[in-house]
């Protein structure tokens, strides 16, 4: 398969320069506005609106027109690869199609111009599509409550440990301890740790699940809950699911879901019928808002009644026909973002799964799962080693590992990466989870067509071909992208993290070499 | 059914595919799911909308937005250039993943270290991160980076800072048994009151936090004592900042800020409601500093063979898909789209009209000031100078003022009683905010409005 990426560079070794390159330290390329001469006749100069002293001299920052900022980064969206533009088959990001209807639905001018605190007549229709939100997310996962404050999926982590352990601290318990599955997202450990707990890990059993001898070990009077992901990382449901959850329930722990694979089970499965006592969801991989080259994103966490007094501050409260901000919450832990989170993401999920509706939203979950098995089932004809789960039916994404092909040709999982971005595909996710040597996790999502995953299919067979035949061509890709393989480790000495940095150090460059 | 979203759901292919897999229908491919919990049916959210009927229930939901708005509190009605909106609608930079990548992401890694640079250069810092979710969690972060480095545990901050910024702040730092003290402000000036200040700050301090604005639109007159106080105990000296306002007045690391957070939303994004927002996190260029930062870091280097420039994430050991519960925080989605928002901004408006923007959001505020004056029932409760939010006392309820401003298209100041009552010290406070978005003639109808209240 042909591709070239846009590839913008100069006969020095420059990529397209940056601003503070091709800049003329001056005027900018919009008119924005300018102070009013009659306003300053009345006020008088800067000096008496400002104290002196305090006055900026030195702004050196780059100035370009108009066409040249439209240009440059024009120019720097050429050179990265978007869901548009190809197969993006990034495992438990979910790398779905965002319909534009959504897009435009946020970006209609009544939600831009909204100010936070605008008082809430002219909020009605926002507050009535956000609380119609977490009514359609409870009804998916049948978990009563919601907050949609946390900025993303972390951030929800964060905020479910934190109601855990105040409600914990309520119940006059002293649990400290919070039990993570080693298949787990790092996230879940750095968000228990946060929240002050202590992190005690279990590995997966044989087939991939989690070990119910090890989590038996695990848990004791210390434990205040444990935080699983279901389908889990390797892709595999975890059928055990209620077994795990009457165990912690009946140590006096709280199961905590992380939804980053939700788009696996919508409409399927319903987390309170799992025994799921909080979760978030990650509005930006199952419900369609767009990731945003990373963020912004949204994390809801739901809850059940037990948890509820504990959400942040402040809820969305239905009175009558009216919508109303409480910050009535009694034990709430608090706000974890200012303002009521981001709402420009949110309406998205709104409109998607108003585009969806109940069939739709099982409906593509079904689908994701059917072109996940699909492909897993084709990769495995093609000789590529799934690990874990062949038995069964895996669920929105699979694992396989490369380790035989290192061995036997030095073809590494991030060599065998670079060469499918030279066929111009985005890799799956790497090196993840750790338990999986050499592994790539593979996520098809619902939104490629039949001729796509016979096309990746295909291509990861040719690679796999070549790099016993010409292992060297693998380990020499990419060809094809803007640029050849980034040296990491040099980035790692120099340190060049910002353009004032760089223009410090640059004259000691060679030193470093 | 959703064939429109989904190619393979088209009957047909499903077909195909099914058979392949040796299966009747998707229901045997959840099988591992224990059937008691199996749903038969999906869960009823209703039915699913066409494009045309959704459009016209999102224009029936929503109401026309005001003529002009003058509403403060931390966010204000900025203008956002169209260039703006048009590079941020690129499908590359909009549904492209955090680049993990770098080969094929080159465009969101250059962008990033772009805004990195260019943040730095107008807070006059040295590094920065490349976005962190909002203003508030940053300062949240910064709590718990300040704690970390210094490994000391009492926060003391400004009682004039943002009080959604301070729940933030003390929901970061429940676990870490942090003492947060407040130190008073002066109610002449508005401005922090160093005397008041001192006694608190001592050995065991981590962190002493201000904000420019603060508040009641503040600018803070003597922060570069309130850093150097904070320095003198070995405490890292943090500020809160518009970048807006960096661009007009000495860049907090010139007054000696070791750490320094803010929004950028400002920055050519929409109000939207508050969200999404940009959180901004600087330090300075200390090894000691860096290896604690919270949230991703773009680096410049080279490619392999040393023939072109690259661009990647570094110092990834501090993050939470290596180091696990060690990592310096669990940030993984930040807000990058936004931060490519603002460099396209910054470069956009320039130097000079950056400043001169500025520049006219401070005559804009001095002349909100001038003519409040002239009214009778209003008047300005702080005599420190204003930069784009101004606190307003009245004589006369405010939700009459308001409600007399929406009537005419316009929306007025935020009540502070509404939220947060213990910041309003009795004193009956709104803020307005100004921006480049008003001229002379906005403000002087904003006024002639209020006059008609009273
Ligand atoms: C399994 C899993 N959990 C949690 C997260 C964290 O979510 P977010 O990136 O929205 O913070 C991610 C993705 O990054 C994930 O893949």
């Amino acid at each position: 398969m042909g591709f070239s990426q846009a590839r913008w560079f100069f006969e020095d070794g420059l990529l397209e320069p940056t601003p503070f390159e091709i800049g003329r330290i001056g005027e900018g390329g919009v008119r924005v506005a300018e102070p009013e001469e009659e306003l300053i006749e009345a006020v008088g100069s800067l000096e008496e609106v400002i104290p002196k002293e305090l006055i900026r001299k030195e702004l050196k920052l780059p100035g370009l027109s108009e066409p040249e900022v439209a240009r440059h980064f024009n120019r720097l969206a050429q050179m990265n690869y978007g869901v548009d533009s190809g197969s993006y088959w990034l495992g438990s990001c979910t790398m779905k199609y965002t319909p534009k209807l959504v897009m435009r639905v946020a970006d209609h001018p009544s939600i831009r111009n909204l100010h936070p605190y605008a008082p809430e007549e002219l909020a009605q229709g926002l507050l009535r599509m956000l609380h119609e939100l977490q009514e359609m997310l409870s009804v998916i996962t049948g978990l009563p409550n919601y907050t949609l404050q946390p900025a993303a999926g972390a951030q929800g982590e964060l905020v479910g440990a934190l109601m855990i352990r105040k409600r914990l601290g309520d119940l006059g318990e002293r649990r400290d301890e919070m039990v993570i599955p080693e298949t787990a997202h790092g996230s879940n450990f750095a968000s228990a740790a946060m929240a002050g707990f202590k992190v005690i890990r279990v590995p997966p059993s044989s087939d991939g699940t989690i070990d119910m001898n090890a989590l038996k070990e695990a848990i004791s009077e210390r434990t205040a809950g444990m935080m699983i992901t279901n389908p889990n990382t390797l892709g595999i449901f975890e059928d055990r699911v209620l077994e795990i959850a009457e165990i912690l329930h009946a140590n006096g722990s709280y199961l905590y879901y992380d939804g980053a694979n939700l788009n696996a089970i919508m409409g399927w499965v319903r987390l309170s019928d799992m025994g799921v006592d909080v979760a978030h969801l990650n509005i930006h991989k199952t419900f369609s808002a767009p990731h945003g080259g990373g963020g912004p994103g949204a994390g809801a966490v739901g809850t059940t009644d037990e948890l509820r007094d504990y959400l942040p501050v402040p809820v969305i409260v239905k009175e009558g026909n009216k919508y109303r901000l409480s910050y009535d919450v009694p034990r709430s832990i608090g706000k974890v973002r200012t303002f009521y989170g981001n709402v420009g993401v949110l309406v998205k999920a709104w409109a998607y799964l108003k585009m969806l509706g109940s069939d739709g939203v099982r409906e593509s979950a079904a689908i994701a799962v059917m072109n996940a098995n699909y492909v897993r089932k084709k990769l495995m004809e093609c000789g590529f080693d799934v690990p874990y789960g062949r038995g069964r039916p895996c669920k929105h994404e699979f694992v396989i590992s490369l380790a035989k092909l290192r061995k036997e040709t030095g073809v590494r999982a991030l060599d065998f990466a670079k060469a499918l971005i030279d066929r111009g595909l985005h890799p799956p996710t790497m090196y993840f989870p750790q338990v999986v040597q050499e592994c790539l996790m593979i996520e098809p999502t619902e939104s490629d067509s039949l001729r796509e995953l016979d096309k990746y299919v295909e291509t990861m067979r040719e690679i796999m071909k070549t790099a016993y035949e010409r292992p060297e061509e693998i380990l020499n890709s990419p060809k094809n992208a803007a640029v050849t393989r980034v040296d990491d480790s040099l980035a790692n000495k120099v340190l060049w993290l910002s353009w004032k940095v760089y223009e410090k150090q640059k004259s000691q460059e060679e030193l470093y070499r | 059914m959703v064939s429109y979203l989904s190619p393979n759901a088209d009957e047909g292919v499903k077909r195909r595919i099914l058979d392949y897999l040796g299966v009747g229908s998707v229901e045997e491919l959840y099988v591992d799911v224990p059937s008691e919990i199996l749903l038969k049916e999906p869960p009823d959210i209703g039915r699913g909308m066409n494009h045309i009927e959704l459009e016209r229930l999102v224009d029936s939901l929503l109401p026309k937005p005001p003529r002009l708005i003058f509403t403060g509190g931390g966010v204000a009605d900025h203008y956002v250039p169209p260039l703006v909106d048009e590079i941020a609608s690129r499908q590359e930079f909009y549904t492209s993943y955090t680049p993990y990548q770098p080969e094929l992401s080159q465009g969101m890694l250059q962008a990033l270290f772009e805004y990195q640079s260019l943040m730095a250069e107008l807070l006059g810092m040295e590094v920065v991160n490349a976005s962190l979710y909002d203003y508030g969690s940053a300062l949240g972060e910064a709590g718990r980076f300040s704690m970390r480095v210094t490994r000391r545990r009492k926060i003391v901050i400004a009682s004039s800072v943002n009080p959604e910024r301070k729940a933030v702040l003390r929901t970061y730092l429940d676990p870490l048994n942090a003492e947060i003290v407040e130190a008073p402000m002066d109610r002449e000036s508005g401005c922090i009151s160093l005397d008041h200040l001192r006694p608190l700050i001592d050995d065991s301090t981590a962190m002493v936090y201000i904000e420019m604005p603060n508040f009641y639109g503040i600018i803070e007159e003597g922060a570069e004592d309130v850093f150097e106080l904070a320095h003198s105990k070995g405490a890292i000296a943090a500020a809160g900042v518009d970048p807006l306002l960096a661009a007009l007045i000495k860049p907090p690391g010139e007054l000696g800020a070791d750490l320094v957070v803010g929004e950028g939303q400002h920055l050519g994004s929409p109000m939207s409601f508050g969200g999404p927002s940009l959180g901004i996190f600087a330090i300075r260029m200390d090894m000691r500093f860096v290896r604690q930062l919270p949230g991703r870091l773009i680096g410049m280097t080279k490619t392999q063979e040393g023939l072109y420039r690259g661009y990647c994430m570094v110092l990834q050991t501090r993050e939470q898909h290596i180091r696990k519960e060690e990592a310096t925080s669990n940030i993984t989605t930040s807000s990058s789209l936004m931060a490519v928002r603002a460099a396209i901004y910054i470069t956009l408006l320039g130097p000079e009209g950056l400043r001169k923007l500025a520049e006219k959001i401070a005559y804009n505020t001095a002349y909100l000031r001038k003519r409040l004056s002239e009214l009778d029932s209003f008047s300005v409760p702080f005599k420190g100078a204003a930069f784009k939010e101004l606190a307003v006392s009245s004589s006369v309820p405010w939700e009459r003022v308001n409600s007399h401003l929406l009537s005419r298209g316009v929306l007025g100041g935020f009540i502070v009683s509404r939220f947060f009552p213990e910041m309003d010290m009795g004193m009956n406070i709104s803020l307005f905010s100004t921006t480049e978005k008003h001229g002379k003639s906005e403000i002087d109808e904003l006024i002639n409005l209020m006059r008609e209240v009273s």
